[in-house]
């Protein structure tokens, strides 16, 4: 992987082309992928800048990096929505503009829900929006409803939903429906582009928790974009850091946490929770990574007890 | 009429109109509160909670069904003194796209003075000052759809400082914004508190930005839930959790530890956290 | 990508021709777009092709921007000039089959090619030199006299200024709605006109949508910003026009007399 700088990836974090890499068909791989805005113009800029990782079939994948840091310009490469400047982009082992003419049938199987997704809701009815993708694969009106009414299911849309207007819906119900449409499509990678701004806690817990149970349920590889690392803590396999263009870390949730400090350098935070079990760390106190609340708990108790000072 | 509150809300009720054959459907059933000037007060709930209609309800451009509000004595009903009121609180809204009007930063800034009459070199001093406040000066000329979603919100706060308020309420002004929009946001909001006296009402659930206030008022299903310093509300684990709010993890973490019977104090923020633990954890070998 | 469309837009600047009086602007710029459909020989097209190129310099506005928007309409100027070689009498210069060029033509040709561009170009001196608001602000002005006939100038001004305003955010949505569209597999290269006009709905309807959402919001942070027409409302730049704006005018007016005098005096060159 010629783009990482060796002595900042340790080997653990080519998962893709390590051990399990072996055997395993990585869903999507990246081969010295480049992409830059406005070629041969005084504007160009390099927004992703050679980048190569593989990512494993099944993996829930964590995407941060501040804005303007080229996850953005990332993710829209992986369903040709853009065309690499240079370097490939892989998909089941094959480059995907292999046949230029044929970038809609990768875009089946890379679902892609970008931020506000609500904004591009169109039809007269929720399950008719839904079925809008599904639609245009070419599938028989059975099949597509089938499609779409399971794909209401998974984020949580009851049939009352279906012959409503989605444009008198509330916000967060809005959100799910365009989701919806997207997981329709059944794609084998689904990449979400923070899928909770916006939300209420209330709504962000209740779509991560769907997110993660379709992730489940299905089987398939997820990519989640996001500003919180809170929730991406809590759900991801592995954490890919975008950082000026460049893919500074991708390895493991908790090693990449673990990173606080390297972290905060490229203007990114580490979990409140991961920050507070960090800096007793430092102050000598044997602690380990803590990404949640339990863990933390975990890592705490028996240090407590024996601090005696237990009411 | 309000002798301690510059914004006095007395058991304010309010319901948007019914669509037809539905029967309406209170949003806000008796809030009263007051705001006291050169306060920062942090507005918390979830969406629906009615805590986006008080805001609307603090200058006017929503009317209570029943109960009072008033500003600095002014009752917010009667239309003859819209303006005034409008003039001393000014909303802030959430979409930084969809609050500026000109095409050119300064030109933007200069709307709400040029629509209450301010003479040219009045409105050129106060436009100047306000995109100071901001730290947007430099910007004055550029284009608004070329800036960041947080410099566009902190040229749609400067667009309020230049018609001299005494009072901002911003209505989730970063729910939209990336982390390094937020803080600028806030950072902002916090100087004019504390440099120019400017009193701040700021609606979010973000609980984060809620710990840094100097009161929080919690709002669920149209009702005051919760009111008082920030370490006061925070304690209150369990009923937040109950009503699905957020709890900084610094929080949550010495409630859950206290719970198991190590004496641990509130905490809010990481640092207070990692300094009540210390004082707890056997000592270092 | 769309919003890579050059529209013609404003940049910041401190010359003469930016401190001008935008009513004068207007007005002066105006007539010269007049004189350039009045000139009626190369004389006269040359003085005002000089005095173009003078107006341009002293916008202080560097060549690359004014290429760029003559460029856009480079075609238009190429296809009508090769049209109009066609027409006009005079001597025979080329002749091919039916086809012919007579020397009357070639002039067509170059009279219509320098109007257009020139016409392109005054109007980016304008666009360039003069913020939306200030245009639109000397517009309002302009029309102030039809306030007599119930003309709602105000409101007029006050919708173009929120139209430049929201053209480049609209056309960014656009753009992001249109991604979003085909990756669920949208299809809007192929097919015929019914289908493509169809296919066209998933971005109109959200467009739509969100344009009547945007709208409701400025709505209300107009009103919050004690916006009530205008009625009352001061600005924070006051038109004045200055000896600056006198001087100007004069020029033109001297280059618009030059024009006519040779046309009077001089034989026209158009057929």
């Amino acid at each position: 992987m010629p783009s990482y700088e060796p002595d900042r990836l340790r080997p653990a974090s080519y998962a893709g082309m390590t051990q399990k890499g072996q055997n395993a068909m990585a869903v999507i791989e990246l081969k010295n992928l480049t992409y830059t805005y406005g070629e041969g113009t005084p504007f160009r800029r390099t927004a992703v800048d050679n980048v190569s990782l593989s990512i494993e079939k099944g993996e829930l994948i964590g995407v941060i990096g501040h804005t303007g840091s080229g996850k953005s310009t990332l993710i829209q490469t992986l369903n040709g929505l853009l065309r690499p400047t240079s370097g490939q982009v892989l998909l089941n082992g094959k480059d995907i503009w292999a046949e230029p003419k044929k970038i809609r049938q990768v875009r089946f199987q890379v679902g892609m829900v970008f931020q506000y997704p609500e904004y591009q809701l169109f039809e007269e009815t929720v399950i008719k929006d839904i079925a809008f993708g599904p639609g245009n694969m070419g599938l028989t009106p059975e099949e597509t409803l089938e499609r779409a009414k399971k794909a209401a299911a998974f984020v949580g849309l009851s049939e009352d939903f279906y012959e409503k207007s989605p444009f008198e819906l509330s916000g967060g119900e809005k959100r799910r429906v365009a989701i919806a449409g997207v997981i329709a499509m059944d794609p084998d990678v689904l990449v979400l582009d923070e899928p909770t701004a916006g939300l209420d806690p209330r709504g962000r817990d209740v779509l991560l928790a769907q997110i993660l149970s379709y992730h489940k349920v299905r089987g398939n590889t997820v990519l989640l974009v996001s500003h919180s690392m809170e929730d991406v803590a809590r759900i991801a396999d592995r954490i890919l850091v975008m950082n000026s263009s460049h893919a500074a870390m991708f390895g493991p949730t908790r090693e990449v946490f673990a990173r606080g400090e390297e972290l905060e350098r490229m203007g990114l935070r580490v979990p409140q929770i991961t920050k507070i079990l960090a800096s007793l760390r430092e102050r000598g106190w044997p602690v380990g990574t803590a990404l949640t609340l339990e863990e933390a708990v975990r890592e705490l108790y028996p240090l407590l007890e024996k601090g005696g000072v237990r009411a | 009429m309000s002798e301690n509150g510059f914004i006095s809300a007395r058991d304010v009720v309010f319901a948007y109109e019914p669509e037809e054959g539905q029967a309406p459907r209170n949003v806000l059933e008796g809030v009263s509160m007051e705001i006291r000037r050169g306060e920062f007060v942090a507005l918390l709930g979830h969406n629906g909670s009615g805590k986006s209609t008080m805001a609307k309800m603090f200058n006017a451009m929503l009317l209570p069904t029943g109960g009072k509000v008033f500003v600095e004595g002014m009752d917010t009903v009667d239309e003859s003194i819209v303006f005034e009121i409008r003039r001393r609180v000014g909303l802030v809204l959430q979409n930084p796209d969809n609050q500026l009007v000109a095409s050119v930063v300064e030109e933007d800034v200069a709307f709400g003075p040029e629509n209450l009459g301010v003479p040219p070199e009045e409105i050129r001093r106060r436009v100047d000052e306000a995109l100071r406040a901001v730290g947007m000066y430099d910007f004055r000329l550029n284009a608004p759809y070329k800036l960041s979603g947080g410099q566009k919100q902190r040229i749609a706060i400067a667009g309020i400082i230049a018609m001299e308020p005494d009072c901002i309420v911003l209505d989730e002004p970063t729910a939209m914004l990336d982390p390094q929009g937020r803080t600028e946001v806030l950072e902002t909001i916090h100087r004019l508190n504390r440099e120019k006296g400017i009193t701040i009402v700021l609606i979010t659930h973000y609980m984060d930005e809620a710990v840094q206030a100097g009161r929080v008022i919690v709002m669920d299903g149209g009702r005051i839930l919760l009111t008082g310093s920030p370490r006061e509300v925070f304690s209150q684990v369990e009923l937040l959790k109950q009503h699905q709010l957020d709890v900084p993890q610094a929080t949550e973490l010495t409630h859950r530890l206290r719970g198991m019977g190590f004496p641990m104090p509130c905490t809010l923020t990481a640092e207070e956290c990692v300094e009540a633990l210390a004082a707890y954890l056997p000592p270092v070998k | 990508m769309i919003r890579d469309i050059a529209l013609g837009q404003y940049i910041p600047g401190d010359s003469v021709v930016h401190r001008m009086d935008p009513r004068v602007k207007i007005v002066l710029i105006f007539l010269f777009i007049v004189f350039l459909f009045v000139a009626q020989n190369f004389v006269s097209l040359l003085l005002l092709v000089v005095s173009v190129a003078v107006t341009m310099l002293f916008s202080g506005i560097s060549l690359r921007h004014y290429l760029r928007s003559v460029k856009a309409i480079l075609f238009i100027v190429l296809f009508t000039s090769v049209l109009n070689l066609f027409y006009g009498g005079g001597e025979t210069l080329l002749k091919a089959g039916f086809m012919e060029i007579k020397s009357g033509g070639v002039s067509n040709a170059i009279f219509i090619a320098v109007r257009i561009v020139s016409l392109i170009l005054l109007s980016a001196v304008l666009t360039f030199t003069t913020s939306p608001t200030s245009l639109t602000d000397a517009i309002e002005r302009l029309m102030k006299p039809l306030k007599v006939f119930h003309v709602k100038v105000h409101e007029i001004a006050m919708m173009m200024t929120i139209a430049l305003r929201f053209v480049p955010t609209l056309l960014e949505e656009t753009d992001k709605i249109m991604s979003a569209q085909k990756a669920r597999g949208a299809d809007m290269e192929s097919g015929g006109l019914v289908q493509r006009a169809k296919a066209l709905l998933p971005i109109l309807i959200p467009l739509f949508v969100s344009s009547f959402r945007r709208a409701y919001d400025l709505a209300m942070a107009m009103e919050c910003r004690c916006y009530h027409g205008g009625e009352g409302r001061t600005k924070l730049k006051v038109l004045r026009a200055g000896k600056r704006d006198a001087f100007a005018a004069v020029l033109v007016v001297l280059v618009c007399a030059g024009v006519i005098v040779s046309n009077i005096f001089l034989p026209g060159a158009l057929s």
